[in-house]
C-alpha cells in the first residue's frame, strides 16, 4: 500500500518536474493561436463581431471570451474551420451578430458626395481615396465589403454593391447526386 | 534516312468510339460571312484586352479591335470589314452562361483586308516577334488558347531540344486538325520551321495517332518538299488522351512534364498543329488569327470542316449541315471534354475546335449515379497517374486540402475516369467543382491577406499620428510652459533698473492716455436721449429679457 | 443535363456483379457433385434472406430500393456466405449469418462501398465465435443423398452418418490434441477425408474456383495482383514450414487446395470496398491475408484462418494505401525528365 503510494507519488514529481521544465524550456514566443485564427477570419475588419477588427476577435477566441459563431462575413465555412481549428462543437452563426451576405464592394455615388471625408477616416483598410470638398472614390479591388462606411456619411451616398458573377469567377457547382425517390422507382 | 522514332507511351488512356469518318469526307469549306459578328475581347488565357473601338466606327478585315493588356495576353481583330454596332455584354460560349464585353461588327459585305505585310523575324529581336505574335492574336489552338508568344521563349537553356507539334486530336468526332494536315501541310511546316527557329530547336516531331493515315502520309510528302531533315513525322498508338500534350510529349520523348513547371526546364515545347499554321500566316502572310478551321459534327445530316470567321454564331454555322429535329444541345469541343453552350447562339471563338450537336439518342443521359466501390478501374485508366477515387472521396466531402494532397491540379480533366467507372460516378464534375472552389479560395485568401496588411498599416498609421500630434501639443504647451515661466521670472525680479522704470513708467502712461480717450467716446445713438426714448428703451431691454428667459428651455432641448 | 464526358462505356456495378457470379458457377457446380445439392439450397436460401434484408434496409435509410437491389451485390455476399458455411448448416445459421452480414457490416456501415469488413467474413467470423460446433460440421465426401442434407438444414438433424470432419479440421485436430507423435504424414494417410492434393473433393472445388477466378481476370474485373500475392504467400511460408519439419507441418499442395484458400484468393480477398487499391498495396495486403491464414490454420484454435485473416487486415487497407501511392505523372522521379 505504502509502496504504491510512494510510487506514484515519485511518479507524479518526477513527471511533473519534466513537465515544468519542458514549459520553460520550450516555451513558444508569441501566440500563435491567435495568427491561426486571425489566417481563418475574412480580415473584413468589419467589427460585427463586437470587437474592433479582426485580431482582437481573434485574441478573444484564443483566450475563450468569445464564441466562433460571431463572424457573419465568415459564414458557416469560416465557424466550420474555426470549430475544426480550436476542437469545439460547430453553432450557426448567432443572428445578433448579422447575417451572412453575398461579397459585395461599397460604391459612392459620385454626384451626391460632398467630399466630406468621414468615409476616409471610417474605413478600416483604407479603401477609400479623396480629400476635403474633393470627390472620394472607393478603390474596389481594395474594398472589403465592411459597411463600415455606409453609417457615418451625411448624404446617405454610399451603397453595397454585390459582386457580379462573371465568366472569370465563375464557379463549378456540387454535382447534384441523383437519388429517385424508392416510390418512384418500385412505381 | 529515316531514324524510326522510339516510342514511350503514357499510363492508362481508353477508347472510346471515335466517329471521325463522317466529317472528313469534304474538303475545308469556307463557312459564309454571317449578317452579324460578336466577337468577344477576352479569348485567350491572360487579361482581357482593352477595346479599341466604338460604336459607329467602320473596321476593317484583320482590324485590331481588342489591344492586349500586359504581356499574359492576346490581342483580338474584326474578322471581317464593316461597321462596328455596339461594345456590350453578350452571351459568352461558356458553361456558365453568363455574358461578357464582345464587339459587334455589322459586316458590309466588302471583306476588305487591312495592309497585310509579312513580318521579318529574322530581322527582329525575339521579343519584337514575340510582341508581333501578341498584337496578331495568336494563342493555342488546340483549345486551351494559351498565348502562343508566351511559349516561343526558349527558357532556362536558351535553346530547345524538341519542339513537338501535336496532331494526334485523340477526342472523338474532332478532325479540324486532321483535315489540316491533309489539306496545308506544307504552310503548317513552314510555320513549324518558323518555330523552330525561334526556339533554336534541334529537332521537331510532329505526333500524329495512326487512325489518320491520310495527315500522316500529306505531312510526310510535305517534310520530304521541305526538304528538313530536322521534322519527323510519328504515328503513336489511338489511345485517348494522346493528343494531351503531356500525354504526347511522354510518348514521344519519354519526358514527363510535371504540373506547373515548364516544359522548356525539360528542353521540349508542344504546339498544336494549328498553331503552326497561324503563326505561318502572321508571320509570312501578315494576317492576324481571325478565323480557323472548325468540325461540325454529330447530330447532323452532313458533318464536315469549315473555316470559320471568328465571331460567327454557332447556330449559323450548324444550320450549314442540316441538324437533324432531336437535336437537343450544342457543344463546344469534343464528348469528352467538351462544354455544353448555354444556348446555340453564342459566337465561335478562337478555343472552339469542334460545334458537336448532341441528342438523347447519341448522348443518352447517364444512368443514376451509384456508390463507389472503388474497383479501381479510373486508376487503371488515369493518363495522370491519379486515383481518382480518392480524390473523389475528398472533393465529394468537400476536403479540399486532401484532394490537393492527391494531386487534383495534375488532373488533365480528360474524363477517362468517368467514362469507365461502372457506378456511372461524374467523376470529372466534383473535380471541376474542387478545383473552381480551391481557387476562389486563393483569391479570397489573397485578399484578406491583403486586407490584415493595409488594417495594421492603418493601425500604425493612426498610432504614428497621434504621437505626432501629441508631439507637436507637448511642444506647444512646452513653448506656453516656458513662456509663462519668463513671465514670472520677469516678476519675480527683485528691482528694476531706472531706465527700465522709466520705460514702464512710459508705458504705463500710454496706456492710461488710451484709457481716458477710450471712455469719452460713447456710443453716438445713445447719447443725448430724451427721457421718453429712455423708458422706451428699458421696457424694449425688459421684454428681450422675458423673451430670453421664456426661450431657455427649448435652448437646452436643442442643445 | 450532365457535363462532358457525354460518352460513358456500358459498364455498370450489376455487370460486375453478375459476372462475379457467374465466376462462381464451375466452383459450385464441382461442389453438387462431390457433396450433394444442399450447397444450392443454402444458396437460394442466403439469396433470398440477402435481398430482403438488403431492401428491408433500403426503405428504412430512404434509399431506391429497385436500383441498389438490382447491383447485385446482395447476392455475391449471400453467395459467398453460403458457400463458406458448411452446406448442411442449420437454415437459420445462414439466415442468421446473412442478415449480420448485410445488416451490421454493410448497411450500418452506410452501405455500398462504404464498408470497411468483408461482409461475408464477418458472417464468417461471427458464427464461428458463436456456433462453432455448427460450422464445423461438414459433409462426407460422396454422401450426396439428398433427404438427409433437407433434414440437416430443415431438421430433423440425423448427421452422424453425413457429416466428416474436412481436411483442415482433421490435420489440427490430430496435431494438436491427439498424442505428440502423430505426425503429417500419418494423418494423411489414416484419413479418409484426404485426396491427392488437398481434402478429398475439396481439391476439385477449389479448381473449379481456379477456373472462375480466370474468367475474372481475362474479364479484367480483378488484377493478377492479389490472388497472385495470396497464393504466393501461402505457398511459400507452407512450403518452407513443410521444408523444415515435414512432420509437423504441411506442404503447400494441401494448404492450396484446401479449405477456402481457391474461393479466397479470387473472390474474398479481391472484394475492391474493404480492401487495398494500389498495385503495391494490393500486393502487400493480399501477402498480408496469405500469411496471417497460414498462421492461424496452424497454430489457431479455428479451423480455416482466412475470414480472420482478412478482416485483419481490412483494418490496414487504409494504412496500406495511404503509404502505397503510386508516383503521380511527372513525380516520378525528383528531377522529373527522361526515364
Amino acid at each position: 500500500m505504502l509502496d504504491a503510494l510512494l510510487v506514484m507519488a515519485l511518479g507524479a514529481i518526477v513527471l511533473g518536474a519534466a513537465l515544468g521544465y519542458a514549459a520553460v524550456r520550450f516555451r513558444v514566443e508569441g501566440d500563435p493561436l491567435v495568427e491561426k485564427i486571425d489566417a481563418i477570419l475574412p480580415q473584413t475588419q468589419c467589427g460585427q463581431c463586437g470587437f474592433p477588427g479582426c485580431k482582437p476577435y481573434a485574441q478573444a477566441i484564443a483566450k475563450g471570451e468569445a464564441e466562433i459563431n460571431q463572424c457573419p462575413p465568415g459564414g458557416e465555412e469560416g465557424i466550420h474551420k474555426l470549430a475544426d481549428l480550436l476542437g469545439r462543437e460547430f453553432k450557426p452563426l448567432s443572428a445578433e451578430h448579422g447575417v451572412e451576405k453575398p461579397k459585395a464592394v461599397a460604391l459612392i455615388d459620385e454626384q451626391t458626395c460632398i467630399g466630406c471625408t468621414l468615409c476616409i477616416q471610417a474605413c478600416p483598410v483604407d479603401a477609400i481615396v479623396g480629400a476635403a470638398k474633393q470627390m472620394h472614390t472607393v478603390i474596389a479591388d481594395q474594398c472589403t465589403g465592411c459597411e463600415l462606411c455606409l453609417p457615418p456619411c451625411p448624404v446617405n451616398c454610399i451603397t453595397m454593391e454585390p459582386i457580379p458573377e462573371s465568366v472569370e469567377n465563375w464557379k463549378w457547382k456540387y454535382p447534384v447526386v441523383k437519388i429517385v425517390p424508392a416510390s418512384k422507382v418500385a412505381a | 534516312m529515316n531514324v524510326v522514332q522510339k516510342l514511350f507511351g503514357f499510363h492508362g488512356g481508353v477508347k472510346p468510339n471515335y466517329n471521325k469518318e463522317a466529317s472528313t469526307r469534304l474538303p475545308i469549306a469556307a463557312a459564309p460571312a454571317p449578317t452579324r459578328l460578336v466577337i468577344p475581347l477576352h479569348q485567350s488565357i491572360g487579361g482581357p484586352p482593352r477595346p479599341l473601338v466604338k460604336a459607329g466606327d467602320r473596321v476593317l478585315k484583320g482590324q485590331r479591335i481588342g489591344d492586349a493588356d500586359g504581356d499574359v495576353s492576346s490581342a483580338v481583330h474584326a474578322s471581317t470589314s464593316g461597321t462596328v454596332i455596339g461594345v456590350e455584354m453578350r452571351l459568352m460560349p461558356h458553361t456558365s452562361g453568363l455574358s461578357a464585353m464582345c464587339v459587334v461588327i455589322e459586316p458590309d459585305g466588302r471583306d476588305e483586308w487591312v495592309e497585310r505585310k509579312p513580318f521579318d523575324f529574322r530581322a527582329a529581336t525575339p521579343t519584337a516577334t514575340r510582341d508581333y505574335l501578341r498584337d496578331a492574336g495568336v494563342v493555342g489552338l488546340g483549345g486551351a488558347v494559351f498565348p502562343s508568344h508566351l511559349k516561343l521563349n526558349a527558357g532556362k537553356q536558351g535553346r530547345l531540344d524538341t519542339l513537338v507539334l501535336n496532331g494526334a486530336e485523340c477526342e472523338p468526332f474532332i478532325t479540324c486538325d486532321d483535315v489540316l494536315m491533309r489539306e496545308r501541310a506544307d504552310p503548317l511546316l513552314r510555320g513549324a520551321a518558323i518555330m523552330r527557329e525561334m526556339l533554336e530547336a534541334s529537332r521537331v516531331l510532329v505526333g500524329i495517332e495512326d487512325n489518320k493515315p491520310e495527315a500522316i502520309a500529306a505531312l510526310e510528302a510535305a517534310a520530304k518538299r521541305a526538304n528538313d531533315a530536322s521534322i519527323q513525322i510519328v504515328a503513336v498508338p489511338t489511345r485517348y488522351p494522346a493528343g494531351g500534350a503531356k500525354q504526347l510529349i511522354r510518348a514521344l520523348t519519354g519526358i514527363e512534364v510535371p504540373h506547373g513547371e515548364r516544359s522548356t526546364d525539360y528542353g521540349v515545347q508542344c504546339f498544336n498543329v494549328g498553331t503552326a499554321y497561324a503563326i505561318y500566316e502572321a508571320i509570312e502572310l501578315g494576317q492576324p488569327l481571325i478565323s480557323r478551321i472548325v468540325t461540325v459534327a454529330g447530330n447532323v445530316g452532313q458533318a464536315r470542316n469549315y473555316q470559320v470567321l471568328f465571331g460567327t454564331s454557332m447556330r449559323d454555322l450548324v444550320a450549314l449541315c442540316s441538324p437533324l429535329p432531336d437535336t437537343d444541345r450544342i457543344i463546344m469541343g469534343g464528348p469528352m471534354m467538351g462544354f455544353r453552350m448555354p444556348s446555340d447562339d453564342v459566337p465561335v471563338v478562337k478555343a472552339t475546335n469542334c460545334v458537336l450537336v448532341g441528342s438523347q439518342k447519341l448522348f443518352p443521359p447517364p444512368p443514376p449515379e451509384m456508390p463507389c466501390i472503388r474497383c479501381g478501374e479510373c486508376a487503371k485508366v488515369c493518363p495522370a497517374d491519379l486515383q481518382p477515387f480518392e480524390m473523389y472521396w475528398f472533393a465529394r466531402a468537400r476536403i479540399f486540402g486532401k484532394a490537393q494532397e492527391y494531386h487534383l491540379f495534375d488532373c488533365i480533366e480528360c474524363g477517362c475516369c468517368a467514362y469507365v467507372c461502372p457506378s456511372r460516378i461524374p467523376l470529372v464534375d466534383y473535380y471541376r467543382f474542387a478545383k473552381s472552389e480551391i481557387w476562389a479560395r486563393e483569391v479570397e485568401k489573397e485578399a484578406a491577406d491583403e486586407a490584415r496588411d493595409r488594417y495594421e498599416f492603418r493601425l500604425l498609421r493612426e498610432e504614428r499620428e497621434k504621437q505626432e500630434k501629441a508631439a507637436k501639443l507637448a511642444a506647444k504647451t512646452a513653448a506656453g510652459r516656458e513662456k509663462a515661466a519668463a513671465a514670472l521670472a520677469e516678476a519675480e525680479k527683485p528691482a528694476r533698473t531706472p531706465e527700465e522704470e522709466a520705460k514702464h513708467a512710459l508705458i504705463a502712461a500710454a496706456l492710461e492716455r488710451a484709457k481716458a480717450q477710450k471712455d469719452q467716446v460713447h456710443p453716438e445713438n445713445t447719447g443725448n436721449l430724451t427721457p421718453e426714448q429712455q423708458a422706451e428703451i428699458a421696457a424694449i431691454e425688459a421684454r428681450r429679457a422675458e423673451i430670453r428667459e421664456q426661450a431657455k428651455p427649448h435652448l437646452r432641448q436643442d442643445d | 443535363m450532365n457535363n462532358s464526358p457525354y460518352f460513358l462505356q456500358p459498364a455498370s456495378v450489376q455487370s460486375v456483379m453478375l459476372r462475379v457470379l457467374l465466376a462462381l458457377i464451375p466452383g459450385i457446380a464441382v461442389y453438387v457433385w462431390f457433396f450433394g445439392a444442399a450447397i444450392l439450397v443454402q444458396i437460394a436460401l442466403a439469396s433470398v434472406t440477402a435481398l430482403l434484408a438488403e431492401a428491408a434496409m433500403l426503405k428504412l435509410r430512404g434509399k431506391p430500393v429497385m436500383m441498389f437491389l438490382a447491383d447485385g451485390s446482395a447476392l455475391v455476399t449471400a453467395w459467398l456466405i453460403a458457400l463458406t458455411f458448411p452446406p448442411i448448416a442449420p437454415w437459420w445459421l445462414t439466415v442468421v449469418g446473412v442478415l449480420a452480414a448485410i445488416v451490421i457490416a454493410k448497411h450500418l456501415y452506410g452501405g455500398l462501398g462504404q464498408n470497411p469488413f468483408n461482409p461475408a467474413m464477418v458472417a464468417f467470423a461471427l458464427m464461428i465465435v458463436a456456433y462453432p460446433s455448427l460450422m464445423s460440421q461438414w459433409p462426407a465426401v460422396g454422401f450426396t443423398e439428398f433427404l438427409p442434407q433437407w433434414q440437416a438444414i430443415f431438421g430433423p438433424r440425423q448427421l452422424d452418418a453425413i457429416t466428416m470432419a474436412t481436411p483442415l479440421d482433421a490435420l489440427r485436430t490430430a496435431l494438436h490434441t491427439a498424442d505428440a507423435r502423430a505426425t503429417v504424414a500419418g494423418v494423411l494417410g489414416s484419413s479418409a477425408s484426404f485426396g491427392n492434393i488437398g481434402g478429398k473433393g475439396w481439391e476439385w472445388v477449389a479448381a473449379g474456383y481456379c477456373v472462375g477466378g480466370i474468367y475474372l481476370l481475362q474479364q479484367r474485373i480483378i488484377t493478377w495482383h492479389m490472388p497472385a500475392a495470396f497464393l504466393a504467400t501461402l505457398f511459400v511460408i507452407s512450403g518452407g514450414f513443410a521444408l523444415y519439419d515435414p512432420t509437423r507441418f504441411v506442404g503447400p499442395s494441401f494448404h492450396l487446395f484446401t479449405g477456402g484458400a481457391m474461393l479466397g484468393a479470387f473472390f474474398i480477398v479481391t472484394d475492391p470496398v474493404s480492401g487495398c487499391t494500389t498495385p503495391r498495396g494490393k500486393l502487400i495486403f493480399a501477402a498480408g491475408i496469405g500469411l496471417l491464414t497460414w498462421i492461424i490454420r496452424t497454430f489457431g484454435a479455428y479451423p480455416d484462418g482466412i475470414a480472420f485473416a482478412v478482416l485483419l487486415m481490412n483494418i490496414a487497407a487504409p494504412l496500406i494505401d495511404m503509404n502505397t501511392q503510386p508516383p503521380v505523372f511527372g513525380h516520378k522521379r525528383k528531377a522529373g525528365g527522361r526515364p
